[in-house]
């Protein structure tokens, strides 16, 4: 099962990283933390190329940039759970972060890693699909930017192409009057991946709740924007109402960690509990 | 046979250089090459917390990091958090308090704390259990281990 690795590289700028990859079939990593698992399980073989990025100057840091926030590719989950940047622009950030594996994984997990393993389950995409994140891709023809809705294609699978690297994540800086929620369901505070994971987000002005999103993770392919649960919330549906429209646009599966019926159990009540905690208080 | 990678780095405060096999583990090569045995093998996958090792002062799971990646990077394990003489006063408390009871999580469990110690030094209870919710202990229901934690706190590495 094991491949051989050719090569093994450490690039330092992002312009040696994707000299290195172009071309080529190259396994990425920064944390390392899936990959190590994925590789020893036998369920994701080496490729000819390692590259370690986790050397690449400028990809980390948590940061503004005008209107927006910037979350390099390298930002750890514990520099994000630790941001009094995001704590206060983006607080569902903090609490996605907060609730991901435990302090030894989130001290070594990146941002970037969590976004290009595309696990239905990823804990830090929800939060960023609510925030209406943006990733920027480089590669030797240049840079390009993908909103993170149409980045994941299924399970482990990206619209990242073999010759790119994610170097960013960007989002507007939420308004005044932005309120966001995320829960996230396992047996255990952290640790667990996601059964199931829910977040909502809109912004409060004088007629209601605008922009409203609304995300899901394990429950499709890959992590979904719950649209029809969107329109509910913005038309000032009850959080009954609302829960069951969520249940109704999710398709779960049944697998060791929970049945697709518990699944959509699961979302109508986290649904309904966040509508009442985000939207009712 | 897999391509190996010459590395320079830290461990334990002493330098090394040495070849690691590009996909190998740092718990690998802690415990297969280097023959420090103090870092525990449990799950291999991220789960329990047994191998939990600090690099650059920071705690990470030994078992997901690539060996090659402890290049250039100061690596502490169980064998270095020792005192200058004797046990540190974690490890005193540990022992004071009855938090070791078949062993096996406990290097993990030190080197965990240690990290907490030293980056949030007034944590309370319940900030102590979250901190060490990546260590699975099997034996003690976590009680004396929190109590050694936390009595650990008020005390100082002369």
């Amino acid at each position: 099962m094991e491949r051989k690795i050719e090569r093994y590289c450490v690039p330092g700028t992002v312009e040696e990283a994707v000299e290195a990859i172009a071309g080529k079939d190259a396994t990425l990593f920064a944390g390392g933390t899936d990959l190590m698992v994925q590789t020893r399980s036998g369920k994701r073989p080496f490729t000819p190329l390692l590259v370690n990025i986790s050397r690449i100057a400028g990809l980390g840091g948590i940061s503004t940039d005008g209107d927006r926030v910037r979350l390099g590719a390298l930002a750890t989950i514990s520099g994000i759970r630790t941001s009094a940047l995001l704590k206060e622009k983006a607080g569902v950030l903090t609490e996605a972060a907060d609730s991901f594996a435990g302090d030894q994984v989130r001290n070594k997990a990146t941002v970037g890693g969590n976004i290009c393993n595309a696990s239905p389950a990823g804990d830090m995409i929800v939060p960023l699909l609510l925030l209406d994140a943006e990733v920027e891709l480089a590669s030797t023809a240049g840079r390009r930017m993908l909103p993170l809705c149409n980045f994941f294609t299924g399970p482990g699978k990206t619209r990242r192409e073999r010759n790119e690297l994610l170097t960013a994540i960007y989002f507007p800086i939420p308004p005044v009057g932005f309120a966001a929620g995320f829960r996230k369901f396992g047996t255990r505070p952290a640790m667990d991946i996601s059964i199931v994971s829910v977040g909502v987000a809109a912004t409060r002005d004088d007629a209601g709740w605008k922009n409203v999103r609304a995300a899901f993770g394990a429950v499709a392919p890959t992590p979904i924007r719950g649209t029809r649960t969107e329109a509910a919330i913005e038309k000032g549906g009850t959080a009954g109402e609302i829960a069951r429209i969520a249940e109704s646009e999710v398709s779960p599966i049944s697998d060791v960690r929970a049945s697709a019926w518990y699944r959509k159990e699961l979302i109508r009540t986290l649904t309904e509990r966040l509508h009442h905690d985000v939207f009712e208080t | 046979m897999s391509l190996k990678h010459e590395i320079s780095f830290r461990l334990n405060g002493k330098p090394a250089t040495l070849s690691v096999a590009a996909h190998n583990s740092t718990l690998e090569l802690l415990r297969e090459k280097l023959r420090l045995t103090g870092t525990k093998h449990g799950c291999g996958e991220g789960e329990c917390g047994a191998c939990t090792i600090l690099v650059d002062g920071i705690s990470v799971n030994a078992c997901l990091m690539f060996a090659v990646d402890c290049d250039g990077r100061e690596v502490t394990t169980i064998e270095g958090l020792r005192a200058e003489k004797g046990l540190s006063e974690l490890q005193k408390a540990f022992v004071e308090e009855g938090a070791v009871q078949c062993g096996f999580c406990t290097p993990g469990m030190i080197a965990q704390a240690t990290h907490l110690r030293n980056t949030c030094p007034g944590m309370n209870r319940e900030e102590i259990r979250r901190g060490i919710e990546g260590n699975l202990c099997r034996c003690t229901g976590y009680k004396k281990i929190v109590d050694a934690i936390s009595s650990s706190l008020e005390k100082r590495d002369s």
